[in-house]
C-alpha cells in the first residue's frame, strides 16, 4: 500500500466523518431548536415549566403535530397539500356535528373523505397532475363543504373525545405522551418497515422503483390515504380541545404544517422526512409562535410582525445547517 | 362620634357595592384577534387610552394586550392558554369565533380568570358578555325616523353581513319599530355589508325597482353609500340613518349647511372595549352581584350634537367613547333587575 493510496483512504474517512457530523446535526437540529424555545420561555416563564404549563401550551400542539405528519406523508412522495388546513377545518364540523349526533354517519363520511384523498393521489398520479393545483382546488371544496355542515359557529364534541383530550396522567402531561405516541408509530411505520422504504422511495428514485417492477400508482395513493388519515386524526384532536367547530378553523395549519415538516429536516423533493422531526417541528412552531411571543411583551403594534421574524430565524436556523451538508 | 362616623361611612361603602377589595394588585389581559380595520385600531386606541391611565393611577396593575397573527380560532385558544399560563387575573376577550373558543375559556374560568368578552362574544356560560343593545338601535331608528317624516312613507332597508347575531338583532329591532309605527312600511331590502361600496352598488340596483323611497333604515358603515345611489340615480334625498362614520356625519354636515338636513346617527362605539376592562375590574373588586350577560347602551348622536364629535374622528374612521368606572357602574346597575 502506498503512502498516496493511504492518505487518499484518510480523506474519505475524514469527508465521510464530516457528512456523518453533519447528518447528526441535521436529525439534531429539530430537537436543539425545541430545546432552544422551550430554555426561553422558562427564563421568561419559569412558571410554564411545570405539569399544568405543559399541559396547556402543548395541548393544541397536537392537532399541529398531526397535519404536520399528514403534510409528511405528501412530501415523502415529492408532492405538496395545499388542503390539509381546509380538511382539517371540515373534519372539525363534521366530528362537532355527525360524528356526535349520528356517529354511524360520522364515521363513514370521514371514512369517505380518506377515500377522496386517496382518489386524488390516483388522479394526481394518473393524469400527471401538479399536486399543487388539484389540492389548492379542493381547499375550496373542503372549506365550501365545511360552511355547508356547519353555516355559522357551533355544533359539540362527542364525549368520548372530549374525554380522551382531557385526560391527566400522572407524572407526564398528556400532549407529551401523544407527541411521543406519534412520532415513534409512524416513525416505525414509514422509516423501519419495509414498505415504509418503498414509500419513501416513491419520493426519492420513483424510476429506480418502477424498474424493480413496484406499482407507483400504489405508493402515490398510500400516501395520499395516509395523508387524509392524519388530517382526519388532526381534525379531531382540534374539536376535542376546543369542544366546538367554527368552518375557518384549520385555515391557518396549511403553511404551519408545511413549515413544521421543513423545520424537523425534511426536503421537499427526494423523499426525505423524518417523522420524529416533524413532530418536534410541529412543537417548536406551535411554542415558538405563541406562548414565547405572549410571554415576551412586545407592544402589540409589532406582535404580529415578531411572529413572522420568530418564524424565519427557526427556519434560517434550519437551513444554515442543512447549507454544511453539502 | 369618631367611631359612629367610620361605620357610617364604611356602611356606606358596603351599601354602594364597590371598593370591597383591592385591585390595585390584580393584572388585565387584552386578548385580540384582529387589528385591521378603522373600528379594531380605534377599539384598540380606546382600550389603549383607558388602561394607561388606570395603570397610573394605581387601580390595576398591567393591562396588556395581545394581538393573535392570524385571525384563526385555535392561534386565540392558544393565546388565551398562554394568558392563563402568564398569570392574569383577568382576560377581555374580542373573540374569533361565539362557540370554539368556549374549550380554553373554560379552562381559564377553572384556573380562577375572569374573563369578559365584548363585540365578539363567547357563548361559555361562566364568561361575561358585554352586549350592545342592536335591538334597542334598530328600534329607535324608526322612532327616529317617525319624527323627521311625520306623515310616514315607504322605507328601505340596508342588512348588514348575513348570517351574524349583529344584523339578527338590528333587523329584528327594525321590525317592532314598524310594527309600532303602521304609517311606515318597508318596501325594499339588501345587503350592504356594513360597507359603504357594496351598500352603494346593492341599493343601485334596487332602486329602479322601488316606489318613492322617505327613509332609509340600516345598519352603519352603509348611509353614506346609500347616499351616493341615490344622488347618482338623480332620486330624490331621503331621510337616511346613519351610523356614526366619519363620512357618514361628513356627509350628513354638508346637507345641513345646504338646506338644514335632518337625521339620526347610531352605531357601537369601538371604545365599548374600554367598559368591558371596567367590568373586569369590577369583577375583580368583589362584586358578585353583576349579571353574565350585560346589556350597554349603543352610542347616538342627534341633530344638535354630531357636528361637536365631527372633527374628533379620524379620516375614514368611526366615532367611539371612552368609558370611565362610573359609566361600568351605572351600566352594571342598569341591568341589575
Amino acid at each position: 500500500m502506498t503512502a498516496a493510496a493511504i492518505e487518499n483512504q484518510l480523506k474519505g474517512a475524514s469527508t465521510r466523518n464530516a457528512a456523518a457530523r453533519a447528518r447528526l446535526l441535521r436529525s439534531l437540529l429539530p430537537a436543539l431548536s425545541l430545546a432552544l424555545v422551550l430554555l426561553a420561555i422558562a427564563w421568561l416563564n419559569p412558571r410554564a415549566i411545570s405539569y399544568f404549563g405543559f399541559s396547556l401550551m402543548l395541548n393544541l400542539a397536537i392537532p399541529i403535530a398531526l397535519a404536520t405528519i399528514a403534510q409528511m406523508f405528501v412530501i415523502a412522495g415529492n408532492e405538496l397539500d395545499l388542503s390539509i388546513g381546509t380538511f382539517v377545518g371540515f373534519v372539525g364540523c363534521v366530528t362537532a356535528t355527525w360524528l356526535k349526533d349520528a356517529p354511524l354517519l360520522g364515521i363513514v363520511v370521514l371514512a369517505g373523505s380518506i377515500g377522496v384523498y386517496a382518489l386524488l393521489g390516483a388522479l394526481i398520479h394518473m393524469r400527471n397532475l401538479p399536486s399543487i393545483v388539484v389540492t389548492l382546488g379542493m381547499s375550496f371544496v373542503w372549506q365550501g363543504l365545511a360552511i355547508l355542515i356547519l353555516p355559522k359557529p357551533g355544533g359539540k364534541a362527542p364525549d368520548w373525545l372530549l374525554s380522551l383530550m382531557a385526560f391527566k396522567p400522572p407524572f407526564i402531561p398528556f400532549p407529551i405522551i401523544a407527541a411521543l405516541l406519534i412520532a415513534v408509530v409512524v416513525h416505525f411505520g414509514l422509516m423501519r418497515t419495509s414498505y415504509g422504504v418503498i414509500l419513501r422511495g416513491s419520493g426519492g428514485n420513483a424510476a429506480a422503483l418502477k424498474r424493480a417492477g413496484w406499482s407507483l400508482l400504489k405508493t402515490k395513493i398510500v400516501l395520499f390515504a395516509l395523508t387524509g388519515l392524519f388530517g382526519v386524526l388532526s381534525g379531531m384532536a382540534l374539536i376535542g380541545i376546543t369542544t366546538s367547530a367554527d368552518a375557518n378553523i384549520g385555515n391557518g395549519y396549511t403553511l404551519l404544517a408545511i413549515a413544521g415538516v421543513i423545520l424537523g429536516g425534511g426536503e421537499f423533493v427526494g423523499g426525505r422526512v423524518s417523522p420524529i422531526g416533524a413532530v418536534l417541528g410541529a412543537l417548536t412552531l406551535a411554542l415558538a409562535a405563541s406562548p414565547l411571543l405572549t410571554f415576551m411583551h412586545i407592544p402589540p403594534d409589532w406582535q404580529v410582525a415578531a411572529n413572522g421574524a420568530i418564524l424565519i430565524i427557526v427556519l434560517a436556523a434550519r437551513v444554515l445547517i442543512s447549507r454544511r451538508e453539502r | 362620634m369618631k367611631k359612629l362616623l367610620v361605620l357610617s361611612a364604611l356602611a356606606a361603602m358596603l351599601a354602594s357595592g364597590t371598593a370591597l377589595a383591592d385591585t390595585s394588585g390584580k393584572k388585565i389581559a387584552f386578548s385580540n384577534n384582529y387589528a385591521g380595520n378603522s373600528w379594531r385600531q380605534a377599539m384598540l386606541d380606546s382600550y389603549g387610552i383607558v388602561t394607561k391611565k388606570a395603570v397610573a393611577d394605581k387601580v390595576v396593575a398591567a393591562a396588556d394586550i395581545f394581538t393573535t397573527a392570524d385571525k384563526e380560532v385555535p392561534t386565540q385558544a392558544a393565546q388565551v392558554q398562554n394568558l392563563i399560563l402568564q398569570g392574569y387575573d383577568a382576560i377581555v376577550i374580542n373573540a374569533a369565533s361565539p362557540d370554539a373558543l368556549n374549550g380554553a375559556i373554560k379552562q381559564a374560568c377553572d384556573a380562577g380568570i375572569v374573563v369578559v368578552s365584548f363585540d365578539g362574544i363567547v357563548t361559555e356560560p361562566c364568561a361575561y358578555r358585554v352586549v350592545v343593545d342592536f335591538k334597542d338601535m334598530g328600534r329607535q331608528e324608526v322612532e327616529q325616523m317617525a319624527k323627521f317624516q311625520p306623515k310616514g312613507g315607504n322605507l328601505l332597508e340596508i342588512r348588514g353581513l348575513a348570517g351574524t347575531s349583529i344584523d339578527d338583532a338590528i333587523h329584528a329591532g327594525i321590525l317592532e319599530g314598524v310594527a309600532a309605527h303602521p304609517e311606515f312600511k318597508i318596501v325594499g331590502s339588501v345587503t350592504g355589508d356594513w360597507d359603504q361600496t357594496t351598500a352603494q352598488k346593492a341599493v343601485a340596483t334596487i332602486l329602479p325597482s322601488l316606489p318613492d323611497i322617505v327613509g332609509i333604515v340600516d345598519q352603519g358603515g352603509d348611509g353614506y353609500g346609500a347616499a351616493q345611489a341615490f344622488a347618482a340615480a338623480g332620486k330624490p334625498r331621503p331621510t337616511i340613518i346613519m351610523g356614526n362614520r366619519q363620512d357618514e356625519l361628513k356627509w350628513w354636515k354638508e346637507q345641513k349647511d345646504k338646506d338644514g338636513y335632518q337625521t339620526w346617527s347610531a352605531s357601537i362605539a369601538p371604545g365599548v372595549s374600554s367598559l368591558a376592562f371596567w367590568v373586569a375590574q369590577q369583577v375583580l373588586d368583589g362584586r358578585t352581584d353583576i349579571p353574565h350577560d350585560l346589556l350597554v347602551p349603543y352610542l347616538a348622536f342627534t341633530q344638535d350634537d354630531f357636528e361637536a364629535a365631527l372633527p374628533k374622528i379620524k379620516e375614514g374612521g368611526v366615532a367611539t367613547h371612552e368609558y370611565t368606572q362610573e359609566d361600568a357602574i351605572a351600566a352594571i346597575k342598569a341591568n341589575i333587575k
